[in-house]
Order: C-alpha cells, then structure tokens, then sequence
C-alpha cells in the first residue's frame, strides 16, 4: 500500500488533517475488502427480501440500541435513556435512538384532541390545534438537543474505568427539527409590552413546565411538530414540542401544551430545584440556558477495541450552544500537543459537527482526546477547569480523555 | 442598469418592500388559525403559578390537614417524615449544602414556597396526579414545608399567605445571565 501522506501534525502519531480532507478515509488504508473470485456468497443465491412499508437496521445491528436505560425507583418512565453514540456516524441521530428524558413517561396523545394555548399577557389568548399548525409556514434545522444533566458521570472524583462514551455523553442527540416559529403564533395573540417572559408546559402526567425568556421565544423557538422528516415519535413530545436551540434540553418541553406569557419566571421545579448550578460557596445559579461548547471523541472509545498498531480514524462530535463549531483538535499524548481535525462539511450552527482526525498508533499505550472552540472563540474547557467552584453535575462540558492501552483496549480516564 | 434612476428605484422598491415586510410581520405573517378562549379557560389548562402568588387558586390548608394526606398519598415513595422513602427526599438536609454530604431538600435547596404548591398540584401523586383537591394540595404543600420546620402545624396555607413563605435558601439563588 502507499504510503499516505504523513506529515504529523502532533506527538504520538497524529496526522495532518490534510489526509482527509485531501484523499479521503479510504486512502487511510483503513477497509481491506476481501472478495473471494468466482463464488457467490448464499445472500446472492436467491432474491432477496420484500419490500416494506416501514424499514429497520439490520438484524447485525441489534447491538446499536439505546443504553444505560434507568428510571426512578417504582417507575418505568421517569428517567432517561442514552443515545448510543460510539456506533453511530455524521450528525444526525436515527430517531429511535434520540436520548429520552421524561419525568411522568410518554403519553400516548390523540392528535384531534390536543390544543396548544397561548395566554397570559397577550392581547388575544388563543388555541391552535395540530391540524391548523400544519398551516403555518415552517422552518427546518439541522440541531442539537442535549440533556443539562449530560457527562454529569464525568464529574464523578474517581474515573469509572467500565465507563462507555454513551453511558457519559449519550444524553446528546442531533436531528432535523421542523416546526412553526413561536414568533409567528405569538404575534397573532398580540404579546403586551411588560411581557418579558413564556412558561411552557407539558401534556404528560407531570405537566412538565418551565420558564424562558421571551426574547429566546422570539428569536429562534419553533413549535417543532416534524424530526428528521417524519413526525415527531412519542418519545420526543408528539404531536408536538418546544425546541429552544442550542438551550439545555429540559427547556424544549414535549408534549407543548400551554404558553403562559408572564413578566417573571414561574420558578417551576425543574428550573430550581433541579437544574441550577449549585456552587461551592452554598450560591446556586438559576438559568444557565446555552449549553457550553464541548466536544467528544466517539471513535475509537471503550468497547471499540483497536486491533494492533497501525493507521486509524479518530471520530467524533462537537457542538456549542453558542453557534457555529469553528474548530476541533485532537490529541494523542493526553493533552500536551494538539492537531487541527478536519471537519465534515456540514458545520451548522447550534448542531453536532463531525470532527476526523487520522492517527497513526505505534501500539503503545497513549491517551487520546479532543477540543472544540467555537464561533465566538470559546474554548472548551479541561475537566478540571470546567468543575472549578460548582457543586452538582449539571452543565458539565470539560474535555473527555481515552486510555488507549496496548491491548488496544480502550477506558475511561481522567488527565 | 447603474443609470442614477434605476438606483433609485431600486432603493424605493427595497424601501417598500421593507416597510411591506414589516407590517406584514406585525399583524398577520401566519394564516391566523388561533381559535379565541377566554383568559380564564386558557389559565385553567396552564394551571401556570408564579413567586408572587399569581395563578393560586381559592382554597387553603393547614400541616394538620396535611399529615393525613401525606400518610395516604405520598408516604410510599417519600417516606414517613419526607427523609427516607426511595424517591425524592423532602425534609432536612438544612446547612449541608456547602459540606461534603450535600443534602438538597424543599427545606434546604428549594428557594420559592409556591413551587410546592405548583409541583404537586401537576405532578403528584405520581400516580395518580391532578387526584388532590386544592385543599388537599394547599394542606400537602403545608405538610412539606412543616416538616422543614417552616411554617407551624395549624398554619394556614391559601393564595395570600403562601406567597409570604420565604424559604431559608431563598437568599443563595443567583440568576446565571440577566434576562429580560
């Protein structure tokens, strides 16, 4: 094979990302395809299946499912499921595998019977059904929604080893969320001048609510009643949503229910008790709504074992609450030099961006992790940077690190 | 194209087509599909409440009151005095919140008293929410807040007196960026 361009970029093995953008994973000398001459495999003996109305992953992927399932004791729906981020690619996640957060279960709506109202501090308190929405101009974007109480694990004092990069990051997801602008629905109700805030709640059995300022409700919120082209799946708030970008994801409440234009937060439980930023002077903040730029290397990563030394793909996301991803390094020698990663062409803002860097494993143990700054030049911070004063788990965007061993194997470790 | 005149018309046409746009958007961008409810309707679905004691029903309750429907309704899950049950704890954990065992409670972590009431009133029983009569939530809500030791046993909890609780964190909460 030739040998492809190695002008190392960093210490220990990482090439420039030019490798990529240049030629391409294949020239990475990464698929060896095997194909014996002149025999046909028993799948090219006999057509194939029929054709369906609905597809599914094939049944070699059964392995790609939802993780670190786990409800409130005496529930079933009250907790979360992760997205298995480690077995997936680009920046949209398939819609069965979107992480979930509910706090009474998902309801099972009749679409004829739901309204979303809008009332308060308007001039005309009105109801919209899903049929007249439909109606209504859309918008669609490609966006990420992540939980605030995603890599919370991460802040654990003691790196859980067994740790997978799902079981800790996977409460983020991308999709393509279509909907209504609320600006539009809530220039028709006529919002009063005092108006400085929109509590939105929920048709679960927890009435979920919480409190945003109306200038994010004016400036990008949609009503969203499509993702990735279909229609919302009950697990993620058919037949519709709150989707606020880039905010945490507690904010885009499921199931929109009501708008309740007011001139003050309502103070729900979820936005005091739960997802304030307690401190260690006994201080809690209240609203930390953008989520912080960050970013995590999904492949290779525990339960990716690599297979001998050799060229490899280091993969993953990065994403900011802010905009745009600018930019994403990686590094091989945990932390000391970095490489600029290429990135794939989609780069939207408030969305996961793919991140690819070529590296080149001499079979030594090493540590390998990545950086992403963003459009306003934030620079995610390190683990320790990121935790310094706060006393609880929320919010947490410090750089993750993966011990790569020389059996290949790969952990969980904090530098 | 360039001449001085078709500049200007250009620029008179973007003027319009500017002013246009903008009422546009400040009096019907949308199909105008809203169908009208009362305030009152639309309140009763929000069921919205805020610090100041807006959106409080009628209605009141005492801890006294309370105690029975706690034992009833929310004993399974919180335990008998809201410190031991397998969910959420309720009660106690007062002063811990810049130790090393951090214990967040309605007592010690929550900062608004009208969040109780908002709370259970949407949410719990959790299995069976929407079940407690404003009474009976008013009545809880002075339950939980007894067994913090911040209001008395008898005393009445309604949409006047329960704005006036203030909790004992309350003077710990920061907003994280000034929004309004």
């Amino acid at each position: 094979m030739p040998e492809p361009d190695n002008t190392f970029a960093a210490a220990n093995g990482l090439l420039h990302r030019r490798v990529f953008l240049k030629t391409g994973v294949a020239a990475v000398g990464l698929l060896t395809a095997q194909v014996a001459a002149g025999t046909r495999d028993p799948w090219m003996k006999e057509p194939g299946a029929a054709l369906g109305e609905s597809g599914a992953p094939s049944d070699h992927e059964s392995h790609v499912v939802r993780t670190g399932i786990g409800s409130q004791p005496g529930t079933t729906g009250s907790g979360a499921s992760r997205t298995p981020l480690e077995f997936l690619d680009g920046i949209v996640t398939p819609s069965r595998l979107h992480f979930e957060r509910h706090h009474s279960g998902i309801p099972d709506i009749d679409p004829a019977r739901h309204r979303l109202v809008i009332h308060g501090l308007v001039d005309r308190p009105l109801s919209f059904d899903v049929e007249s929405l439909d109606r209504y101009p859309r918008a669609s974007r490609i966006q990420f929604l992540e939980c605030s109480g995603n890599s919370g694990s991460a802040t654990a004092p003691v790196a859980a080893a067994d740790a997978t990069c799902s079981s800790i990051h996977g409460l983020v997801s991308g999709s393509e969320w279509g909907g209504v602008p609320l600006a539009v629905l809530l220039d028709e109700a006529g919002v009063k001048p005092k108006a400085s805030w929109v509590v939105a709640g929920g048709a679960d059995a927890a009435m979920m609510s919480r409190s945003i300022p109306l200038a994010k409700i004016m400036d990008d919120a949609i009503v969203a009643l499509y993702q990735n082209g279909e229609r919302l799946r009950p697990a993620n708030g058919y037949p519709m949503r709150l989707f606020l970008p880039g905010w945490e994801g507690n904010a885009s409440v499921k199931w929109l229910r009501s708008l309740t234009v007011t001139d003050q937060p309502a103070m729900t439980k979820d936005e005091t008790s739960k997802y304030s930023d307690l401190m260690h002077d006994g201080k809690a903040k209240l609203f930390t709504f953008p989520m912080g730029v960050k970013s995590v290397i999904t492949s290779p990563s525990p339960g990716l074992a690599m297979a001998g030394s050799g060229v490899y793909q280091i993969s993953g996301i990065a994403w900011s609450g802010a905009g745009s991803v600018r930019r994403v390094e990686v590094s091989a020698d945990g932390g000391n030099t970095w490489a600029e990663s290429a990135l794939d062409a989609h780069v939207l803002p408030k969305s996961l961006t793919r991140f690819r860097s070529a590296w080149r494993w001499d079979g030594k143990p090493a540590v390998i992790m990545s950086r992403a700054i963003d459009e306003t030049g934030a620079v995610q911070p390190t683990r320790v940077a990121a935790l310094a004063g706060l006393a609880n788990f929320y919010h947490h965007n410090g750089m993750q690190a993966w011990q790569v061993g020389a059996d290949g194997g790969v952990t969980n470790v904090y530098v | 194209m360039g001449s001085p005149m078709s500049t200007c018309r250009v620029v008179a046409y973007l003027a319009l087509l500017v002013a246009y746009t903008a009422a546009q958007a400040a009096s019907d961008t949308g199909p105008g599909l809203g169908q009208a409810l009362s305030e009152e309707e639309a309140a009763a679905i929000s069921l919205t409440i805020t610090p100041d004691g807006g959106g409080l029903p009628e209605g009141s309750g005492s801890a006294r009151a309370g105690e029975s429907i706690y034992r009833a309704r929310c004993l399974a899950c919180h335990g008998s005095v809201g410190t031991q049950g397998i969910n959420d704890r309720l009660a106690g954990g007062h002063g811990t919140l810049t130790s090393a065992r951090l214990v967040k409670t309605v007592g010690s972590y929550w900062p608004y008293a009208t969040t109780v009431f908002d709370y259970v009133r949407r949410a719990m029983p959790y299995d069976s929410p929407g079940s407690l009569s404003d009474d009976e939530t008013y009545a809880v809500t002075a339950y939980v807040l007894f067994l913090n030791d911040i209001v008395g046993r008898d005393a009445i909890l309604n949409a006047s007196t329960l704005p006036g609780v203030t909790m004992p964190n309350a003077g710990n909460f920061v907003w994280a960026v000034p929004v309004r």
